[in-house]
């Protein structure tokens, strides 16, 4: 059977070592910077609301704990880069990232839904097979993993790759160069192309087709052997100019040092050995590389090999799937945005809404309207005007605390506009229907009132 | 194959950038994008600085007409000072929305304008004849509001008000230290805009800080919260669930709300068109730079269109009594319609606008994807 033969296919260990590193350090230094800048302040323990993924309303930050929370989420980053008690930590890590990412939705970031997944995937590789503190415990040493550990790595980038580019075959993308046609002029203080290439419509049309091609096709460059420096070489550049363009944080260097498993392993290798050479000269202890202090083993052999293998399908068999349930919606997903998340649509849309809500007394017939700044920070005000779920959990949110404050027959309308990629604003939510009376659930919401335009393709 | 392909897109990239570069020693002044530096200096020179100095004039001669007051209480000079009073209380119209630089940072508007006033803690001031104006405690008993209370609020006719001033410094002593703070604060951000203008035309770039999105911030914000709730919205009880008449801008005055919206409505539309000052000239404005990025929407412009809803929002405006606690009490439901015009523009700037602009709503500090 050829699948048998592929899953018992080897491969170098270096790889899947290098892996490791770079994610721990880049998520090492991505929580330091997140708690730098404050933002474990202003965005989990400032907000007096947060906003709950469905389902997940018991995840939510743990007041001053939080930074505890970051601290464990670090450390345990810090221990995935050197190898220590591997798979512990990575359990941990996955446990307190995904924590901390379900605990305010409007946060949410595709490459921290990627990082979620990412360690998910990785509690199953054996990424600490060489270069790593468990091996100088245990005293052994493995040359070999399973080809597939390394693959599976690679299925997951090219399925965020692929699926990018799957979703920027849309006529706004392709055929009126939206949103890229508002966002690039708007960096005209750019040095040299400012004031130059990001104004001309051309350039904007070519980014949006370069883009989407390169989406499309940088997994199949960086498979092939002849197109792979090529395709890194584009890597680094479409990554590097992204990170001119917009404020996208840490995700440039998360994909540029994730598609170095692309490479092959005498490539991983030759950094191992650099590393070695480093640490090597910042300490005079020969210990740690004495080779005969190690049992070299061949091959590091999965334990309970089937239900592994069973899990991780299951995995890519969900994440095949899960970007494609927008399908089962009907209306259009820009608008409605239901299931639009967690399905790699990285810098897809401009859409800005503005959403007042009005509280009335059903029996009297009396109203006001809330002042948003009384219970939303600017960044959730911002997200929550022009995202269905949003409102109407912030609808629900409003419709209890005027109700405990003592108001009677409480109803919640909302004065709703929200403008798409650049068309004119227009009525988002049916102003007639009491939002405190609808409820969350997987089904479509009615009450999102239909875009007035039609946007082709997938 | 590969070689040749990689090769190409070598070669377009190296093309891509030398454009770039080449395209930049082009003559400064023919600019590809919309020329914000021009627009800052006419927002500068022809709007901002002469609306303040027109401002600074006649806060002087209401300052000379309290000091005429305060020599000789009596009918007379209280005429001529409420009428100095008036004239001032509609030139800071003008200047409210400005909200920037030294006037940001003094909290000048809210020393100049916040009302209602509070009544209690302003008597007690002058009972006390001692009380720190700097204190955020006391923006509800200081500025234009203020005034409105002392020239008219105090007693229930002239002659009354004329004995409190005759009868007890403590009231001369008040109505001249308001008037003092009101030119002290003034003068300092005036005088700070001789310095300020050059940092200000000079900070043209996309970012939170750059002046163009600060105070096309500072320009939405006052259009939403200075002028449509404060003037309009709060006192019409859209807020609270009844209406609040105690809250309209000059309650004590009261025949001169309409007239004071009236002028900030006009001057908040000069502003958005790029008219000057003094009315002769126009340049560079918000609106041209729409056009320019020509937002076109489905026909109508987004420019015309925001015009068109400011000026059915004007109409509107003109429709309401000249006395708004009046108005409120007669027929609310005008001042609730009138709040709906001026909202919808509010949906324009602050969705539309800004996203032509691409220019955040605030200043937002978290990484996007």
């Amino acid at each position: 059977m050829s699948t048998s033969i592929y899953f018992n296919k080897k491969s170098s260990s270096a790889p899947l070592a290098v892996f490791r590193i770079g994610f721990g350090l880049l998520m090492f230094y991505s929580i330091i910077r997140f708690w730098l800048k404050g933002w474990i302040e202003t965005l989990y323990v400032q907000p007096q609301f947060h906003f709950s993924y469905y389902g997940f309303d018991w995840v939510k930050p743990l007041d001053n704990y939080t930074y505890f929370l970051f601290l464990i989420c670090g450390t345990s980053a810090f221990l995935i880069a050197i190898g220590l008690k591997y798979r512990l930590s990575m359990f941990i890590f996955f446990l307190s990232f995904t924590y901390i990412e379900l605990m305010d939705k409007t946060t949410y970031l595709n490459h921290y839904y990627f990082i979620s997944i990412l360690s998910f995937l990785m509690l199953f590789i054996p990424a600490n097979a060489t270069f790593s503190i468990d091996n100088l415990i245990k005293g052994k040493v493995y040359k070999k993993v399973p080809q597939w550990t390394i693959d599976s790595l690679k299925v997951l980038l090219s399925i965020v790759y692929i699926y990018s580019g799957l979703a920027k075959l849309n006529s706004d993308w392709l055929l009126k160069a939206m949103p890229l046609k508002i966002w690039l002029p708007s960096k005209f203080d750019l040095p040299l192309i400012g004031e130059s290439l990001m104004q001309l419509e051309w350039v904007h049309y070519a980014m949006s087709w370069g883009g989407m091609f390169y989406d499309l096709l940088i997994p199949f460059l960086l498979l092939y052997k002849r197109t792979r420096l090529f395709g890194f070489f584009l890597v680094i550049f479409f990554h590097m100019f992204t990170k001119v363009l917009f404020p996208i944080g840490m995700f440039p260097y998360i994909m540029i040092i994730g598609s170095l498993i692309f490479f092959e392993s005498e490539f991983h290798i030759k950094i191992l050995k650099f590393f070695k050479k480093i640490i090597l000269s910042l300490s005079s202890i020969n210990y740690f590389f004495n080779d005969s202090k190690f049992k070299v083993i061949d091959l590091y052999e999965i334990r309970k090999k089937k239900l592994v293998l069973s899990i991780v399908s299951l995995f890519f068999i969900i994440q095949f799937l899960f970007p494609l349930r927008y399908l089962l919606y009907p209306g259009e997903l820009f608008w409605n945005e239901q299931g639009y998340r967690f399905s790699w649509r990285v810098m897809l849309i401009e859409k800005k809404g503005y959403s007042v809500f009005k509280i009335v007394d059903q029996e009297k017939g009396t109203f006001f309207y809330v002042n948003n700044e009384d219970f939303l920070t600017s960044l959730q005000e911002k997200q929550m005007s022009f995202q269905p779920d949003f409102i109407l959990e912030y609808a629900h949110y409003l419709g209890d605390s005027f109700t405990l404050k003592g108001h009677k027959n409480v109803q919640v309308f909302v004065d709703s506009y929200v403008a798409l990629n650049g068309r004119l604003s227009q009525r988002y939510v049916d102003e007639k229907v009491d939002l405190y009376k609808e409820k969350e659930s997987f089904k479509h919401k009615k009450w999102i009132l239909p875009l007035n335009d039609e946007i082709k393709g997938l | 194959m590969f070689k040749k392909i990689s090769l190409l897109f070598f070669i377009s990239f190296i093309l891509i950038n030398c454009s770039g570069s080449g395209d930049d020693n082009v003559d400064d002044n023919q600019l590809l994008s919309y020329d914000r530096s021009k627009m800052l200096i006419h927002w500068a020179d022809k709007i901002i600085i002469p609306a303040h100095t027109a401002f600074k004039e006649t806060l002087t001669n209401l300052d000379n007409s309290t000091t005429n007051f305060v020599a000789s209480p009596n009918q007379t000079n209280l005429d001529d000072l409420r009428s100095k009073w008036l004239i001032s209380y509609k030139s800071w119209q003008h200047i409210e929305m400005f909200d920037i630089g030294k006037a940001e940072e003094i909290y000048f508007k809210s020393k100049m304008n916040v009302y209602p006033i509070d009544k209690t803690w302003l008597n007690n001031n002058i009972e006390k004849g001692s009380y720190d104006l700097e204190s955020p405690n006391n923006y509800s008993s200081q500025g234009f509001p203020a005034l409105d209370y002392m020239l008219y609020g105090i007693g229930l006719d002239d002659v009354s008000i004329l004995n409190k001033y005759t009868k007890n410094t403590n009231y001369t002593n008040y109505l001249t230290a308001l008037v003092n703070k009101m030119v002290s604060g003034t003068d300092i951000v005036i005088n700070d805009w001789t310095a300020y203008r050059t940092t200000f035309i000079n900070s043209f770039e996309n970012t939170a800080s750059s002046s163009v999105n600060l105070l096309t911030n500072d320009f939405i914000y006052y259009y939403e919260k200075g002028l449509r709730a404060n003037k309009v919205g709060i006192p019409a009880g859209v807020f609270s669930g009844g209406p609040l008449n105690g809250n309209v801008e000059s309650f004590y005055k009261k025949d001169i709300s309409k007239d004071l919206l009236l002028e900030a409505l006009g001057a908040t539309i000069k502003f958005f068109n790029g008219t000057s000052y003094d009315g002769l000239s126009s340049g560079p404005s918000l609106k041209s730079y729409l056009s320019h990025l020509n937002s076109n929407k489905e026909g109508s412009s987004l420019d015309s269109e925001i015009t068109v809803k400011l000026n059915s929002a004007l109409t509107q405006v003109n429709s309401l009594s000249n006395n708004f606690v009046i108005q409120i009490e007669s027929d609310n439901s005008k001042l609730l319609v009138t709040y709906d015009a001026l909202q919808a523009v509010v949906v324009l700037l602050k969705v539309d606008m800004l996203q032509a602009f691409n220019i955040n709503v605030d200043y937002v500090d978290a990484d996007g994807d």
